[in-house]
């Protein structure tokens, strides 16, 4: 292979970054990327543990009462970083221990395969024993014996540095058995996805654990009642898990304090942003940052683009407007807004951006990966697909848009097995009310001739 | 129970059910797909949807999957609010975006539940104009037939396969809306239970191939309730006919025997009836060589009535795969001291013994639908689904109901399917099974020990002796063998109900008297446990109890000249005897009267034929394993599209032989009478007379309807017979009329259903509608009555009996078989393409010393050729040999296997 | 569970396909990381299809003989993601982003000008079996976007005049 070939792979070939200086991370108020380095290598155990790495164990291991993890991660309320956030604290507080109960699981959700989502990747790539050490605390809390972190198959680099992290914390004694003197036994396998963004959904994950197909599994029963192998489970982000250590060494309230009076959630979140901007990228700030904030972070819009929309957390949330740029983007007020903060990484779409085309390649995406359990998304996304085809050519019919409405609306929560129909009806939910005219000019044909007023079917 | 509000109305319902089966049980219709009442919910099709109120104050309501809520107490919901109305249309519409709408042409169509739903809800207009997606189809084998194109991808066939029935080459593949559902690759389909994707599809995907060629709409056929005759599992059948031809079986909702479900043998095997070799009319031969010659019935009666009647002494042979009826009036006709049941005497005395311990061994014999709720289970010297079908799979489910029982300690209810299928993953309970060869239930056994029958035998009296010290221990048995009796008797002994099966196919007395034991020692230590002993056919329980000499008796008194005129019934001597011996009676045997529906062996020797009648063409009674007297019912008048065959009950015959020979004037017999003529000849029958109700029942002043209302064509049928329609038949012998006219509605509680139908449910779905509540039973009550009662006690011990293994040499170990193992339906074509080759399995070291090896040929005799099997853990010193292969060879008896001449095969 | 007689003879699929016996002792291996052999599926067929770049229909019936599963659930997990490959691919697999942060950032061009270097689209393999192109999920690049994937390459971003440079590197 010629040199410059070489090169020009090595200068193309993606790698995550965070936007942050090290100057400006400092442990008490970055608690999730103050060690990271500047120049993006791996923290590997030996500066991990000259960064005080594993010190949330050892004391946690010291103080020897998995409840007093439970209570603090309660107390601080860590909302879940996958997108729907759920108390920590509280879904662990919901795991069955103790009596007849076998130990079950810790699992660490790594598909990230949410459009728009690059965060959980930079924290495995460059920082793995924070999670690991996550991990542990979880484990510790949740009474697990071992843990998997379900990794998608495409984040090749994420599983070679976790493995490699794994192995040494084993060999250094926080992992396997009797951990640390503990009496405490738990590991860790990575365990790799082979594509579908349903592998993400907590149920599906589980049973694509198991080896079969990753259809979501029915709620009530909890994974913390019955999840991987039928034994207590608990499912976290990568992100969730990387703010554990942080809470059990400094407590709640320094957690809760880290948002300042942004906002009711507590913490520090890594935001990020994409699409035609001029610096893409990630940071690490407090909950509660506004969308606006972040956008200026980039540099604004790239070549003085004007924003059209937005997108706060991942394709399965509601479009915003430049006008909720000033929201603090914390769960409950995206809440309000009719979408959801999701995984807190900003997709920007210009004005020139059709919001026609834009929902079709989302409704590709959701459709395409419907896991095909349930009848309204396996047959109602394909169907809303090709009426927004038919919409972006300028070839819909008279009904169409209400036809649009009516299948966004019966994808909704609770309607569909799982959360990934509702997250489909979203984006389009949204799009269809603030852009309804971009829609209405895709009509251009009456109703077809068949679709006559039916004629009532006798009694039966 | 809890009290729910549907639409403003106030409830009692079974607070264990979800709301769908809650409302569908009070009648009320809620469309759905993926729930089935087997099978519990899963909630992926979101047909079923309702509104739910979280109170009284609630005025908005949500919409909820009325399968996965629960009928919690006060749980309000509205089928009929307009939100939930226009979801669940929206569903069908979308199921039916792909659908081809090829209902014309589709097998399904007429009892299609994907039909009913869309009607329903009310869905009749396409809005969706993109293209369609298509598929293509599978070859599956002869039973079932498959077109993907009608999918709406329900997970119905997957889940009944797999998670119900342990099937692993089908399966859903693919993703998004691209799931198919099929083989992992084209081939025939493998469980023995295929045959109910048929039914268990709400639409056409899988349909009976059975009835393909000769197809018939639903509301075209005519019905009448059936017991399948295919094997001593009584499983309950609606048999289907048109122009005087079985067209297809399919299953008849029985609470506590067979359910929702038929084995393939019993759906499949029909074909027997329909084969045009059939005796339709009296024949009679001079000699064995020569030609039948056809004659009418009076000239028959007469002239068989003449050889009765210069007889000096005439046995006769009847059968346990003919009805009570018939072999009664045999016995009447030839006289108690001439009557053999035509069973082969080892085979008697186990089957006498086995109805001895289902009085005396302390256990009751559990219906097949309480076997599921038994929670360790040893079988003993059986292979349940080749020898009784059905049963195998209500013993799977035993075996996996310990997911419900797990499901129980934290909250999970009994229907939320597959949320205790990911909680139990490979936990069952307990199932012990000993048996050499592999069994279609060694997935869900904890163990299964390859053992020969003595051995079996030994390690059922250890097991007994483990359970209660009392029973008599058992000799040398081996370390690992007292280990395995010692982890059996711990497991039925930690149960609450555990169960023993076993059953007669080994044809040992010991094993089963070992079997007793364990029941008499369970029952001793107060276990709620039960007894389950299978029979070889349809009516061996009923024969057993009727009575009656062994076959060998009747031979022998033929063959030593004790007798000289045979009436044979339904039964095929060469089937049962080693040819010799028949011959050898048949040699000095003046006439030969046979009574068959098949042209067998036997009546290939019969100087008079009587053209008889099967399943389909007669009524009559059976006993199945569990004592359960059952009554089967003519489904078709063969004369009315024949007018030229002179086909009738055994009975009938019979009863007009008896009459002619006592010089009376033939009057004709009823069903009526001859059942309480049975019933009075034999007091341990007397119950049969309840099975099922007389000839004069009626429903609101009406007879009982075989076929639908819609029925078309009646008077055209036999156009190009006659042009004037005749009279329909008429009925003598049950309520039945041969019409349309008639009760078939499902208001009133009723047994005896030919089809399940009811307004808007024309699928197999609709036995709903005639259940006290859905999955549970009959209105009218379960059909049947249960002759034989446990006595209280236990009885004593009994001995064990020293086991006869050791010797020198082979001998056959016949393994009964689903596909093949059974004379009738082994002539339908489906079952013979779905038989396995003749094969022989033998011992690593038996092969060794026979130098030959797995995969090589051997001969049996002179015409038969085997595959050699080898099974390392296969009892040496016995020649596993399929059922069916080899006519009249006996259980253990010797055997020599040679290698083919002329080299190498 | 039936105590399974261990398999120690070789495997041989149903047409003729044999596993490799390394990859039967790996797939062995990561069986031992679960509490089921099932579990182990998806890394089973991962194994087969970095020996042959796809799986084969033999190997199907050879997985599920390891596993002690039946051979349906094996073609059912095969057949349900989308990166285990059923049918042969080229040398190299090119993945394309086709999620939104791409497609606001120029999927668009980026798709085209694969179709036309390559000579193909979507699940097809170019002449000399060399490239397969295919879509998928965002590869949460999407800092990086547009973003595509070449065997374990993540690139981004990528414009349409990176390609031809891009795509020599993969011979
Ligand atoms: C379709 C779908 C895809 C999802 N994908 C992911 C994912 O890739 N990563 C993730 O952490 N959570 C994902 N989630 C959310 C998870 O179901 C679950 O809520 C999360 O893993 C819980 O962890 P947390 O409480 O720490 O956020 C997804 C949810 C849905 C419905
Ligand atoms: S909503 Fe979609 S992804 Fe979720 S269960 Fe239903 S089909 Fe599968
Ligand atoms: S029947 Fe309730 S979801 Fe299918």
């Amino acid at each position: 292979m010629s040199q410059s070939v070489s090169s020009q792979r090595n200068s193309l070939r993606y790698r995550s970054r965070l936007l942050q200086p090290e100057a400006e991370r400092r442990p008490d108020t970055h608690p999730l990327t103050w060690r990271l380095r500047d120049d993006g290598e791996v923290v590997w155990l030996e500066e991990y543990l000259r960064k005080d790495g594993y010190q949330s164990v050892r004391k946690a291991l010291d103080e020897g009462d998995p409840q007093a993890i439970i209570a603090t991660m309660k107390e601080a309320n860590v909302r879940g970083r996958g997108g729907a956030g759920f108390s920590a604290g509280l879904k662990w507080s919901l795991t069955l221990q103790g009596g007849e109960m076998p130990r079950g699981y810790m699992i660490c959700n790594a598909d990230e395969m949410e459009p728009g989502t690059f965060k959980d990747r930079l924290l495995m790539e460059q920082q793995p024993h924070l999670l690991i050490e996550g991990m542990i605390l979880g484990a510790l809390a949740n009474n697990s014996f071992y843990g998997y972190v379900f990794l998608r198959g495409e984040y090749v680099e994420s599983a070679r540095v976790l493995n490699r992290a794994l192995e040494e914390a084993r060999k250094a004694g926080w992992l396997g058995a009797d951990i640390n003197g503990s009496g405490f036994d738990f590991d860790i396998a990575v365990h790799t996805g082979a594509g579908r963004y349903i592998c993400g959904e907590e149920t599906a994950l589980i049973n694509s654990l198991e080896g079969r197909r990753a259809n979501p599994r029915a709620k009530p029963p909890f994974p913390g009642q019955s999840g991987a192998w039928g034994k207590p489970s608990v499912v976290n982000n990568v992100e969730t898990l990387c703010n554990v250590p942080a809470v059990i060494l400094n407590g709640a309230d320094w957690y809760q304090a880290l948002s300042g009076d942004r906002t009711d959630d507590g913490g520090s979140k890594l935001y990020g942003i994409s699409g035609p901007v001029e610096k893409p990228g990630l940071w690490e700030l407090p909950m509660g940052t506004t969308g606006g904030e972040i956008l200026d972070r980039a540099g604004g819009m790239r070549g003085n683009r004007q924003l059209k929309a937005w997108l706060p957390g991942g394709a399965s949330t509601g479009f915003l407007l430049p006008e909720h740029l000033d929201l603090p983007l914390d769960f409950d007020t995206v809440g309000k807004e009719g979408s959801r903060l999701g995984t807190g990484l900003l997709a920007m779409a210009p004005q020139e951006q059709s919001m026609v085309a834009l929902m079709r390649n989302l409704e590709e995406f959701f459709a395409r990966e419907s896991c095909g359990w349930c009848t309204p998304c396996r047959d109602g996304l394909p169907w809303t697909v090709k009426l927004l085809r038919a919409l972006e050519l300028g070839q819909g019919e008279t009904g169409d848009i209400e036809l649009l409405d009516k299948l966004a609306a019966d994808c909704g929560p609770g309607l569909t097995f799982c959360a990934h129909a509702p997250g489909a009806a979203m984006p389009l939910q949204t799009a269809l009310k603030h852009f309804r005219h971009e829609f209405e000019q895709g009509v251009s044909k009456p109703r077809g001739k068949a679709h006559q007023d039916p004629i009532p079917v006798g009694e039966v | 129970m809890a009290t729910i509000h549907v639409d403003g109305q106030s409830y009692t319902v079974n607070g264990a059910h979800n709301l769908l089966q809650a409302c569908l049980s009070l009648g009320l219709d809620i469309p759905y797909f993926c729930w089935h009442p087997a099978m519990g919910s899963v909630g992926a099709c979101r047909q079923c949807a309702v509104k739910q109120y979280k109170n009284k104050d609630d005025d908005k309501g949500m919409l909820v999957m009325s399968c996965m809520t629960p009928a919690a107490d006060q749980t309000r919901i509205d089928i009929n609010d307009e939100e939930a109305k226009a979801f669940r249309a929206s569903v069908v519409e979308w199921l039916m975006i792909n659908h081809p709408h090829d209902c014309p042409v589709c097998e399904e169509g007429g009892h299609c539940h994907l039909q009913d739903m869309t009607v329903m809800t009310g869905h009749d207009r396409r809005r969706y104009r993109f293209r369609k997606r298509t598929r293509r189809n599978q070859y599956l084998g002869p039973f079932i037939a498959h077109e993907m194109n009608r999918c709406i991808t329900c997970y119905r066939c997957v889940r009944f396969y797999n998670d119900y029935a342990g099937g692993t080459d089908l399966g859903a593949f693919g993703a998004k809306d691209n799931v198919y559902f099929g083989r992992y690759e084209e081939g025939v389909l493998e469980s023995p239970f295929a045959g109910n994707l048929t039914e268990v599809c709400p639409t056409g995907v899988f349909t009976d191939q059975s009835h393909s060629e000769r197809y018939t709409r639903k509301w075209d056929l005519q019905f009448a309730p059936g017991i399948c005759h295919q094997c001593s599992m009584g499983c309950n059948t609606s048999p289907g006919e048109r122009y005087g031809e079985i067209r297809r079986i399919e299953n008849r909702y029985h609470g506590e025997v067979n359910g929702y479900f038929l084995c393939d043998r019993g759906r499949f095997g029909y074909g027997y009836v329909n084969r045009s070799d059939r005796p339709r009319l009296p024949e009679w031969r001079e000699s064995p060589d020569s030609e039948p010659v056809s004659f009418d019935v009076d000239d028959a009666l007469a002239r068989i009535s003449d050889a009765l009647h210069h007889a000096r002494r005439v046995i006769g042979i009847g059968s346990p795969r003919a009805s009570l009826e018939s072999n009664h009036q045999l016995e009447a006709l030839v006289g108690k001291d001439n009557f053999s049941n035509g069973i082969e005497a080892r085979e008697q005395a186990c089957l006498a013994l086995m109805n001895n311990l289902q009085r005396h061994a302390g256990l009751p014999a559990p219906t097949p639908r309480e076997i599921e709720s038994h929670d360790a289970v040893l079988v003993l010297g059986e292979d349940p689904v080749q020898s009784a079908g059905r049963l195998g799979l209500s013993l799977r489910q035993a075996a996996l109901a310990r997911a419900e029982a797990l499901g129980e300690s934290i909250g999970i209810p009994q229907w939320n399917a597959e949320a205790l299928k990911t909680l139990a993953q490979d936990r069952y309970h307990p199932l012990f099974i000993a048996w050499p060869a592999s069994t279609d239930l060694d997935d869900v056994a904890e163990a299964r020990y390859p053992m020969g029958p003595a051995q079996i035998a030994r390690l059922g009296f250890a097991v007994a002796h483990r359970i209660d010290p009392a029973a008599p221990a058992a000799e040398g048995l081996s370390a690992e063998d007292e280990q395995a009796a010692g982890r059996i008797a711990e497991a039925l002994m930690n149960a609450e109900r555990p169960l023993v099966v076993s059953g007669g196919s080994l044809a040992s007395e010991a094993v089963l008297e070992a079997a007793g034991n364990v029941a008499r020692a369970l029952s001793r230590r107060a276990k709620r446990g039960g007894l389950v002993l299978i029979r070889r056919e349809a009516n061996s329980t009923g024969l057993a109890l009727m009575g009656g000499q062994p076959l060998d008796w009747a031979l022998d008194e033929l063959a030593q000249g004790n007798a000289d005129v045979l009436v044979v019934l339904e039964n095929d001597l060469y089937q049962r005897m080693p040819a010799q011996r028949v011959d050898a009676a048949l040699a000095r045997t003046d006439t030969c009267i046979v009574l068959d529906h098949q042209r067998t062996p036997t009546a290939a020797r019969a100087n008079f034929l009587l053209s008889a009648a099967s399943f389909a063409e007669s009524d009559g009674t059976l006993v199945n394993l569990e004592g359960r007297a059952q009554r089967f019912f003519q489904v078709y008048d063969p004369v009315y599209m024949r007018p030229e065959t002179r086909i009738h009950e055994s009975w009938r015959w019979l009863h007009a032989l008896t009459v002619n020979q006592r010089g009376e004037k033939a009057g004709d017999i009823t069903l009526d009478t001859v059942i309480a003529a049975c019933a009075d000849a034999h007091p341990v029958l007397a119950g049969m007379t309840g099975a099922a109700p007389g000839s004069h029942y009626r429903i609101d002043g009406l007879r009982l309807a075989r076929e639908p209302h819609r029925y078309s064509g009646r008077t055209s049928m036999r156009a190009n017979q006659d042009v004037s329609e005749p009279r329909v038949p008429q009925d003598p012998d049950s309520a039945f009329a041969y019409s349309m006219e008639g009760y078939s509605g499902y208001h009133e509680p009723r047994q005896q259903v030919p089809f399940a139908w009811a307004p808007g449910w024309n699928s197999p779905q609709a036995w709903n509608k005639f259940t006290d509540e859905v999955g549970g039973h009959l209105r009218g009550g379960d059909p049947g009555v249960r002759l034989i009662h446990p006595v209280p006690g236990q009885g004593s011990y009994s001995q064990p009996i020293p086991g006869a293994e050791g010797t020198d040499g082979l001998r056959a170990l016949i393994l009964p078989r689903l596909f093949g193992g059974e004379e009738t339906s082994a002539r339908a074509t489906p079952i013979q393409q779905r038989t396995e080759a003749p094969s022989v399995i033998l011992s690593t070291d038996d092969a060794h010393r026979l130098e030959i090896k797995a995969g090589d040929t051997v001969m049996l005799g002179e015409g038969l050729t085997l595959l050699v099997l080898e099974q390392a853990d296969w009892p040496t010193g016995w020649a596993g040999l399929p059922a069916g292969l080899v006519a009249g060879l006996l259980q253990g008896e010797s055997i020599t296997l040679h290698k083919p001449v002329g080299g190498e095969p | 569970m039936m105590a399974t007689t261990p398999q120690t003879t070789r495997i041989i699929g149903s047409d003729g396909f044999e596993l490799h016996p390394a990859d039967e002792t790996a797939m062995r291996k990561e069986m031992a990381h679960y509490e089921q052999p099932q579990a182990a599926c998806i890394e089973a067929l991962k194994i087969v299809q970095r020996r042959y770049g796809w799986v084969p229909d033999g190997a199907i019936g050879a997985i599920a003989r390891v596993l002690g599963i039946g051979p349906a659930a094996v073609e059912g997990v095969a057949t349900f993601y989308s990166l285990i490959f059923r049918q042969p691919v080229g040398r190299h697999v090119v993945l394309v982003c086709d999620s939104s942060s791409c497609f606001l950032t120029g999927f668009d061009e980026l798709k085209q000008a694969l179709v036309s270097q390559l000579g193909i689209d979507y699940g097809q393999t170019t002449e000399d079996a060399r490239f397969t192109l295919l879509p998928v999920c965002c590869l949460g690049a999407c800092d990086g976007a547009p973003a595509l994937m070449i065997d374990d390459d993540t690139y981004g971003p990528v414009s349409p005049d990176d390609l031809p440079g891009l795509l020599e590197g993969y011979p």
